[in-house]
């Protein structure tokens, strides 16, 4: 029977708090007086009194903390309580460490049939409606993947049995034969809402065209047998768009090889082959992670993923599923390399927003609002980064309403790996016949079944909830600490991969590549718990696990450093070289499949695209607002103001490799660029950037990927960066990707990125990308709509410094510098956030007419005329020009500095000839350096024949004035106002 | 036990520490030779204690925080190495518990106290200033450093009652001050409402600490948050945490 212990906090707790200061936010005019928490742990196993007692004692800490056995002690004064916990199957990390403490006490293990689960009691005080709580429990908890037990004070039985959400699972165990042999109607029924289960009831999408259907018909009417639903479900797992990117793979109108082979790949071998002796490549495309040479005895490697339908689902699931699961893609790079940075880009709706849009027509199930989905995507990387031990360098955050209905969340991942241990090359791996097919890590669920199917749909009513999963970040930890610090430097295994889209049935199938078969006896592999079936158990996404292949011999030296690292591992199977694919049940055979077929058996869809021009036009002129008043309320707005929140609550220091920190300057202002070391003992450095530019997909999507690379590498070199020793990676979301018109602008985008990076010299090492971030629901008077979000491409760079003294940062330095403006100014407003502030100002929409354009060849000049500058010293601070134009930019240098500047318009390069464009302009390819006065000579010199001009001085007026071409001031703003406003954007967010 | 061999440190791993790499780099870098041990490979041969001088609880996330921070680890240890543990420390030894490190050494009764969440609720990343106030081996001639903390549960507290014996006794060893760096940057001096701005805490004579800010993570220049408006002025070589590891391999010399 089951008891109930619980953990009452005898001092303030943050956790009622934060729940106090949520609920107050959100709910303002609620009578709500007080929180207070209870911490329960419900105990499904028979103990003796003493027994419990003990296990009390464990569970608290005497001087801040007060147990109970089988009660919950309730404050004095409350009116309501509110118990959380998780549904059944969901992971229950602090249940999972109470069972581990337990196990400990008592010196014995855990009765295997039985388990502990964590939920909290919120006790709150003060008048309240039962309505009002009800709205409580609704912004406490996310009924996806908890359940919120509302009581009033007059109900509360402190003493009844407490709910033990264990996973029954009933029904059958067995694997179905599918007859395909059926209509076209039926062939598409089941790719798009999945096989029909003993009961009828379809199992959940495959994401199969009619015509990948048939296909699979006629294989296997030509092998003389049908399929079963297991393989079927791998094949649709294997042909995913997420796991083959078809969209990107398959013929495009004239381009037959693809588009990532024509501009991505294709870029990329033609800048390697330029470069000859100094190209700087290791491993492209072909691993989990991208890889580049670091010095003699390192590489450094680097991967961005996206997790956007789980985080509109369970945003704090999705997010630290994503960080914790991107981070498997440097362990899994080569042979294992220490994940030594973590990146996070989040594009969300307007904070502010609060129009509630629902999945279904009966408006039973809302979104989450952007607010609540920023909250959670922030704290899901906050836990995921911070546990694991990795520091978060760089982020952003970018908003746009159509991020409403499908959250962007990028999150991504540096590694370190020597190239050479006792004689073996780290990055190489191949998994020879006759190794086990071993699986490390967590154990297998049912959350995250249909994962990579599921994002190859638009989001809609029937989105599957088990496509949440939340991640562990410990299990990882002690995984990859079995692993890279030890496991690979004793040889004990020949290849690995991540466990991510598609679970063991992508990566067995992947791995047997090397070595060209498998066969895995599926009832070996450990589950949560039992009766799952056979095919959710091959496709099944639970996270912290990744497969590797050991050699038999090995085994033994193998598993007792997994033990000792508290790591399960399972041998599963046998890799081979038979061709073939073998999945068995307890010796029967229930999959069966041709390597041949499984890899290659998709045939490539030729896809056709359709030109799509735009058109804007610019805000009238006659719009009065004042230079002065556009500033501040530019630096007011989230896509240019501070997410300081956010950069401080994840920990950037750990690792100890810090050199630029994530918030630059006295008055801390967020940057695009960071600069770490990643050795102690060598001031060799690394430079990682972002670029996006989404908005300027309103215009001109080609545009918008220039301006997205070019922001990229250029951020990258004003940080220190060099075009010498720098690579790129890109991560593409578009929405309805499928659609004649995304495609040519995906096409265009890709082109863009070809131009760019060979002109730069900056090849791309890997990349991904998600081409479904649609969401179809409806509005609040039930009507339908769809929001798709704005073509969207994240150029992530990777770099590295010879030394890291030479890393810059933005924050004006000192009184009597010379401030320079590097590049051109054209009168390009167009997608700017200057033409959206004026248009939600005058309530009417002006996107702008000139979309900013990238002049690749003029920008390479400069920037290497800046590399040579900043090596010789010669400057102060740098900061690339971005979103809101110059006026912005030096803002966010004199705010980071906590001084004043003088500056003048005149005589900028460029076609620029009005005020407000001269200040606005998101004009690319620019840069403002502060030099001193000692060295304006020689650094003019530098820039001999390139478009630069000084445009005035650091003062110590803490004033920010500008004067336009007839020596007007048009700005004049103390750096204290300045500074209130770029605070404002997230100020109602907590960090 | 004093020797002109090199002083041996012991560092916990396992369960989600994470700070063991640096720590062994810093002390190596100062003379000393560090080990990282998980703490499993402790629990199947206590006996491997003896050969230690120094051993250090460092920082990280041992189980995810869950049930409290440094708790299940601190469990771990006292059910598993409380005697080899007491024995090691009945020696002229010296241990210290940085951050996830403190909290388990609270936990597990081998410093005072409890370190219970902020006061403004959430996990902080920056640079504070600490003044030191007592007597330890740790921290002979240092009066100030400026160096990094990262945690969310970093409020030292304890009763009034304990906490005026504590101070009594000279075991508060360091305590956040409004310095240098909080100046700089217009940053409270207390960056999680410790009580009575503790930041530190010793036993046994000082041999045993407990810090919830990271001196390893404060070993070169290029490490502290300002070095880029400094770097025209003077120039420091190294941060302000070495000096405590040099002080431990010292205290051996």
């Amino acid at each position: 029977m089951a008891v109930r212990i619980t953990v009452t906090p005898l001092v303030d707790h943050a956790r009622a708090d934060q729940t106090f200061r949520t609920l107050k936010t959100i709910h303002p005019k609620s009578g709500l007086r007080e929180v207070a928490v209870v911490f329960s742990y419900t105990i499904d196993a028979s103990f003796s009194k003493s027994a419990l007692q003990k296990i009390a004692r464990e569970l608290t800490n005497p001087v801040i903390e007060k147990a109970s056995i089988g009660t919950v002690l309730t404050p004095k004064d409350f009116s309501y309580v509110i118990e959380i916990g998780y549904h059944p199957g969901v992971t229950d990390n602090v249940g999972n460490t109470a069972r581990e403490m337990i196990e400990n006490a008592l010196g014995r293990p855990f009765p295997a049939k039985g388990g502990v689960y964590s939920s909290i009691f919120i006790f709150l005080s003060g008048r309240l409606s039962k309505k009002e709580v009800a709205a409580f429990a609704l912004t406490l908890h996310n009924p996806l993947i908890e359940r919120a037990v509302i009581t009033e004070r007059k109900n509360f039985k402190p003493r009844s049995l407490p709910f033990v959400p264990k996973v029954t699972l009933t029904g059958s165990l067995r694997t179905l034969a599918v007859d395909l042999n059926v209509s076209d109607e039926e062939l598409i029924e089941i790719g798009k809402k999945g096989i029909k289960d003993s009961e009828g009831a379809r199992r959940g999408p495959l994401a199969l065209s009619l015509s990948e259907m048939k296909h699979i018909r006629d294989h296997f009417n030509s092998l003389g047998r049908k399929p079963t639903d297991i393989e079927i479900e791998s094949l649709a797992q294997t042909w995913s768009e997420h796991c083959k990117h078809t969209i990107f793979n398959d013929p495009l109108d004239d381009i037959h090889e693809g588009i990532y082979k024509r501009y991505i790949r294709g870029a990329t071998e033609k800048i390697r082959k330029a470069k000859g002796k100094k190209d700087f490549c290791d491993s492209v495309f072909v691993d989990n992670a991208g890889a580049i040479e670091f010095d003699d005895e390192y590489l450094v490697t680097h991967k961005v993923e996206t997790h956007n339908s789980p985080s509109a689902l369970d945003p704090f699931g999705g997010a630290i599923t994503g960080i914790v699961g991107v981070n498997r893609d440097a362990i899994g790079f080569g042979l294992g390399a220490k994940p030594i940075a973590n990146t996070y880009g989040f594009c969300v709706g307007n904070p502010k927003d609060t129009e509630v849009f629902y999945r279904d027509k009966e408006k039973a199930q809302p979104l989450l609002s952007a607010k609540r989905i920023l909250e959670g995507v922030v704290r899901g990387i906050n836990e995921g980064g911070n546990q694991s031990g990795i520091p978060t360098p760089l982020g952003f955050v970018a908003t746009d309403a159509r991020y409403k209905g499908k959250p962007l969340v990028f999150a991504g991942t540096v590694g370190l790996i020597p190239k050479k241990k006792n004689g073996r090359k780290l990055s190489q791996k191949r998994a020879r016949p006759g190794d086990y097919v071993v699986m490390i890590g967590g154990r297998v669920g049912m959350d995250g079944i249909h994962g990579a199917t599921f994002s190859s749909e638009a989001l809609s009513g029937g989105s599957p909830a088990t496509a949440v999963q939340i991640g562990d970040p410990i299990t990882q930890k002690k995984l990859s600490d079995a692993l890279i610090r030890e496991a690979r430097d004793q040889n004990l295994y020949s290849s690995l991969t991540d466990n991510g889209a598609g679970g063991l049935s992508c990566s067995v199938a992947e791995m047997a590549k090397e070595c060209g078969g498998f066969v895995v006896d599926l009832e070996k592999v450990p589950t949560k718990y039992p009766g799952m079936q056979h095919w959710q158990i091959w496709i099944s996404e639970s996270q912290e696990r990744m497969t590797l292949s050991v050699p038999k011999k090995q085994w033994t030296m193998f598993k007792s450093i997994m033990d000792k690292h508290d790591v399960e591992a399972t041998r599963i199977g046998e890799f081979n070289n038979t061709d073939c694919g073998i999945v068995r049940f307890k010796g029967k055979e229930i999959f069966n499949l041709s390597m041949n077929f499984l890899h290659e058996g998709r045939i490539p869809t030729q896809q056709t695209s359709t030109p799509v021009f735009k058109k804007g036009v610019n805000p009238p002129k006659n719009v009065s607002i004042g230079a002065d008043e556009a500033l501040l309320s530019l630096l007011a707005r989230p896509n240019i103001g501070s997410y300081a929140f956010i950069s401080r609550q994840y920990d950037h220091e750990v690792q100890g490799t810090s050199v630029t920190k994530p918030l630059h300057g006295k008055g801390q202002v967020n940057t695009s660029a960071g600069v770490l070391q990643p050795l102690p003992h060598s001031k060799k450095g690394l430079v990682v950037s972002n670029g996006y530019t989404p908005w300027y997909s309103d215009l001109s999507v080609y545009d918008m990927a220039a301006a997205s690379l070019d922001i990229a590498v250029r951020s990258a070199v004003v940080t220190g960066g060099s075009l010498d020793h720098l690579a790129l990676l890109d991560n593409f979301c578009w929405s309805s990707g499928n659609t004649p018109e995304r495609l040519y602008e995906l096409k265009e985008a890709a082109r863009a990125c070809y131009e760019g990076s060979v002109i730069y010299g900056t090849p791309f090492i890997s990349g991904k990308d998600s081409m479904f971030n649609d969401f179809k629901g409806f509005n609040k008077k039930g009507d339908p709509l769809h929001v798709q979000v704005p073509p969207t491409l994240l150029i992530s760079s990777i770099g590295v410094m010879r030394d890291t003294r030479y890393a810059t940062t933005i924050d004006l330095k000192k009184d009597g510098n010379l401030i320079y403006l590097l590049g051109e100014t054209h009168d390009e407003i167009g997608g700017s956030e200057y033409a959206q502030l004026i248009s939600e100002k005058i309530k009417k929409n002006y996107v702008g007419e000139k979309v900013p354009k990238v002049n690749f060849s003029q920008n390479k000049k400069l920037y290497r005329a800046f590399e040579r500058a900043n090596k010789k010293g010669l400057v102060s601070s740098a900061a690339s020009v971005e979103r809101g134009g110059i006026a912005v930019t030096l803002s966010k240098m004199a705010i980071a500095g906590k001084l004043g500047a003088d500056v003048s318009l005149q005589g900028l390069k460029g076609s620029t000839k009005e005020t407000h464009m001269m200040l606005f302009s998101e004009s690319q390819g620019r840069i403002i350096a502060e030099v001193s006065k000692e060295h304006k000579k020689q650094f003019e010199s530098l820039l001999k024949d390139l478009p630069f001009k000084k445009i005035g001085s650091v003062n110590n007026s803490k004033i920010l004035s500008i004067k336009n071409t007839s020596k007007r001031s048009v700005v004049a703003l103390s750096v204290s106002k300045l500074s209130a406003n770029y605070q404002k954007p997230f100020s109602s967010f907590k960090s | 036990m004093k020797s002109n061999v090199k002083p041996r440190v012991l560092i916990f791993s396992g369960y989600g520490l994470n700070t063991e790499e640096e720590t062994k780099f810093i002390f190596e870098s100062v003379g000393a030779h560090a080990d990282i041990m998980h703490i499993n490979d402790l629990i199947k041969k206590p006996s491997v204690f003896k050969h230690y001088q120094i051993a250090v609880l460092p920082g990280g996330f041992s189980y995810g925080d869950d049930t409290g921070g440094g708790k299940a680890y601190a469990r771990k240890l006292t059910h598993h190495l409380g005697d080899a543990l007491e024995t090691f420390l009945n020696r002229d030894t010296l241990l210290a518990g940085i951050c996830n490190g403190f909290q388990i050494a609270t936990n597990a009764d081998i410093l005072p106290g409890a370190l219970i969440s902020n006061k403004t609720p959430g996990y902080l990343c920056r640079w504070v200033d600490v003044e030191v106030v007592g007597n330890s081996p740790w921290l002979s001639g240092i009066e100030r450093m400026s160096i990094p903390i990262a945690h969310g549960e970093g409020r030292y507290y304890d009763t009034e009652k304990n906490l005026d014996h504590l101070e009594a006794s000279g075991a508060v060893a360091l305590r956040y001050v409004q310095g240098g760096i909080s100046k700089h940057f217009s940053l409270p001096g207390n960056p999680n409402g410790s009580l009575r701005d503790i930041a530190g805490i010793t036993a046994r004579d000082g041999r045993v600490i407990g810090m919830m800010p990271h001196p390893e993570r404060a070993i070169r220049f290029t490490q502290e948050p300002h070095w880029t408006q400094k770097r025209t002025g003077e120039v420091k070589k190294e941060g302000d945490g070495v000096a405590l590891f040099r002080n431990a391999v010292r205290y051996f010399a």
